[in-house]
């Protein structure tokens, strides 16, 4: 049956339509999947699933507060599975994105405090905004270069080298945040900057609600990131490097620099996860914000099949979880902790793909993601 | 294991004895930090080293495990609820209930290994991809339970934590005993017996498990056999080995040595749990198996020195106030703490020569 619809191949919307339904069909079942294992959790521990599920959906689409909550979730988790997804379409695994991001929150936060001082002026909000984020993504960006070059270059594997830069990013990040770039108001005990400036901070979108504009810029972000892959040379380099090096390499493609940069610009989306928090959000960065964000976005990767659309309902649905998970707790005394069992039982199924479509018994299709290669010999 | 990199070890760890040495030496006899240091390397090598071993396990059979992190996280954590469980719910005394913990590390490390050998080797799952995922999952189930039993209200512990059964006990004791005598061992000055031999069961097991893993492997036709499966697969299914079960009774292996592992950060350094405590512990063993060319005495020697760097850290505490002022930068921990990271980064760019892989690391195998 299958066969006969595939001889007269569908056109045009259908076409995407046909390919979006079977992009879909693993993650959704996936996601159904981690639902039920996690309600059987939730049972164990001698909560009420529905009750738990219910207080979570309400927490997290029930209202136009709580869509405004999960957008301000949303928009770090987009930045940052960008990265992860555009590293993967290189052959590349950034589990660096945490560090990435806590290096350019640093940044953007640095320069939103101190550079008015500096200067003796106060810039505009035309010029400050863009400077501070700009700085954010290019800390990313020169953090992450690091281990793309060791990769390219020296054989290191990229895999290691970022978990290990992670470790070095938080030690470094809680240096500064402790001693020089440390908030010097007298009732402060926290590890944290100080604010920044008025001028530096990305306004919100409608009075009274969180969501600002640094979500609609993930959106565009997200579409850009999909134009580089699909529209441009470079694009199509980084895709042949992660698909086959080798014919890359035949193919003439200076293939160290197509690792370099892809890792390098991976870095540039991570950090620019943290400049929106920061001057979006947050207003300066704190120490432990970051904590956490570098697996989320592995796991919002891989649920959204590493393409930018994908990777923009994985957050939102992610940001949900997160967000609604509050309410949960408070109906139900389920912890939210809750949440990453059941983001990681997601993860598993996504991961393996081969369990979904042995439990629901689809056949398999002949494109297999191709995500990574051992440690590069 | 060439020359060369065994040379390269010993001249770190000389370097970084030497830096404590330069510093603590006017307050202190050098030969008491040394056998300090040495003491603290040897102990806080322990994870380290039972992590690289496991790995080895892992990859001389053909399966890379990253998730090692994550079974000595989810180890750590049910090795100490059931060392807790044994004590306070069902009274068994100290000595009981740590035996249990211990022995339920091992356990669930290889219960999560068996997760990731059924995701690699029968769903053939990308061998990264996998591990992340068991690191991802141990991450949120202990996150998760830790804060179910404990810190809720109506759990089984009434939302206090209760009192911790205490800590595996060192064995310094009964190793001057063997040697015949309270004074001196081996006839080494007590100082040194004392210090740098007064480890506790899971440090002492993970040298003796080195040793051990290095007869299995070179010198047994199991040892052989696991080889030959991460070598050349095909060669190794022609005589009639089969390829997949020696995987999957490696991987869990490996598992338990991470369990052991695990033991170690609740059951024998601190008498507590928290979320995270691994701390990268796990993908350090990776990079000291890396080092180690794949066999455990160079994976030891590696082990030995993100010990030692570690212990860099630890020593130089207590000799804060006498830092000469233009080695200031050592005064800050944060900086300090850095050093077993790059070490990591360093050694993986194959500065101090290249090392191979089994042939088959990562592959799945099919017929």
């Amino acid at each position: 049956m299958q066969s006969a619809e595939e001889k007269q191949a569908p056109q045009g919307w259908k076409r995407i339509g046909r390919a979006i339904m079977d992009a879909a069909l693993v993650p959704v079942l996936a996601i159904f999947s981690a639902i039920i294992v996690g309600g059987v959790v939730i049972a164990v521990v001698g909560g009420n699933p529905f009750a738990a599920y219910l207080g979570l959906i309400q927490g997290a689409y029930g209202s136009t507060k709580a869509w405004s909550e999960t957008f301000v979730w949303a928009t770090p988790y987009i930045f940052a599975g960008l990265a992860v997804a555009l590293a993967f379409k290189g052959g590349l695994f950034n589990i660096g994105a945490e560090g990435q991001l806590a290096f350019g929150a640093v940044a953007t936060a640095w320069v939103g405090y101190a550079l008015p001082g500096m200067l003796g002026v106060e810039l505009p909000a035309i010029l400050h905004i863009p400077l501070a984020i700009g700085a954010g993504m290019l800390a990313g960006f020169l953090w992450a270069a690091i281990p793309g070059a060791l990769r390219a270059y020296a054989g290191g594997s990229e895999v290691i080298n970022t978990i290990m830069m992670n470790y070095i990013a938080l030690n470094i990040t809680s240096f500064l945040l402790n001693g020089p770039m440390k908030d010097n108001n007298p009732l402060n005990v926290i590890a944290r900057t100080p604010e920044i400036a008025e001028g530096a901070r990305i306004p919100v979108i409608f009075d009274g609600l969180r969501v600002h504009w640094g979500f609609p810029l993930a959106l565009i972000v997200a579409f850009l990131v999909w134009y580089l892959l699909w529209k441009t040379t470079f694009g199509f380099e980084i895709r042949t490097v992660g698909a086959n090096p080798d014919a890359a390499k035949y193919a003439g493609i200076n293939y160290k620099r197509v690792i370099v940069l892809t890792m390098a610009l991976s870095g540039l989306l991570a950090g620019l996860a943290g400049a929106v928090e920061v001057t979006g959000l947050n207003y300066r960065h704190e120490l432990g914000f970051s904590i956490g964000y570098g697996y989320d976005a592995i796991a919002i990767a891989l649920l959204g099949r590493t393409h930018p659309l994908g990777v923009v309902l994985a957050s939102i649905l992610f940001a949900g979880m997160r967000n609604g998970a509050t309410r949960m707790q408070f109906l139900t005394q389920i912890p939210v902790d809750i949440i990453s069992v059941i983001q990681a039982l997601i993860l598993l199924f996504v991961a393996a793909d081969a369990i979904v479509r042995y439990i629901y018994r689809i056949k398999a299709k002949e494109d297999r993601l191709v995500l990574t290669r051992g440690w590069g010999g | 294991m060439d020359w060369r990199r065994f040379s390269f070890i010993g001249l770190i760890i000389v370097i970084l004895f030497g830096v404590v040495v330069l510093i603590g030496g006017e307050q202190v006899s050098p030969l008491i930090i040394i056998s300090s240091m040495l003491a603290t390397t040897i102990t806080v090598a322990t994870p380290l080293t039972l992590g690289a071993l496991s790995g080895i396990f892992c990859e001389r059979a053909g399966v890379v495990n990253i998730g090692i992190e994550g079974m000595m996280l989810a180890a750590a954590f049910f090795g100490w609820l059931a060392s807790i469980y044994m004590n306070t719910i069902f009274e068994f005394n100290a000595a009981i209930s740590l035996t249990v913990g211990v022995v339920m590390a091992i356990v669930s490390g290889g219960i999560f290994a068996l997760l990731h050998a059924w995701l690699s080797i029968a769903f053939k799952v990308d061998q990264i991809i996998g591990g992340t995922v068991i690191n991802i999952l141990a991450v949120g189930i202990t996150g998760f339970l830790n804060r179910q039993l404990f810190f809720e209200k109506g759990s089984i512990f009434g939302g206090n934590v209760p009192h911790a059964p205490g800590l595996l006990p060192s064995l310094s004791k009964s190793l001057t005993f063997l040697c015949g005598g309270e004074q001196g061992c081996f006839g080494l000055p007590d100082l040194i017996s004392g210090s740098v031999f007064d480890q506790k069961p899971v440090a002492i097991s993970a040298i003796v498990l080195v040793a051990v893993s290095h007869y299995v492997l070179f010198n047994t036709r199991w040892g052989l056999r696991t080889r030959a499966v991460g070598e050349h697969p095909k060669a190794a299914d022609t005589v009639g080995i089969n390829v997949n079960r020696m995987r999957y009774i490696n991987v869990v292996i490996g598992g338990m040595f991470a369990g052991l592992a695990g033991a170690y950060f609740t059951l024998e350094s601190v008498p507590s749990f928290e979320p995270l405590m691994t701390n990268g512990r796990g993908f350090i063993s990776l990079a000291a198996m890396i080092f180690g060319n794949w066999t455990p005495f160079g994976a030891w020697a590696a082990a030995l020195v993100f010990g030692a760097s570690q212990a860099l850290q630890i020593n130089l505490q207590f000799f804060r106030e006498s830092i000469p002022p233009n080695w200031a930068f050592l005064q800050q921990s944060y900086v300090v703490g850095l050093a077993p990271y790059i070490l990591t980064m360093l050694i993986l760019t194959g500065i101090i020569g290249k090392t191979t892989p089994p042939a088959a690391d990562g592959q799945p195998y099919e017929k």
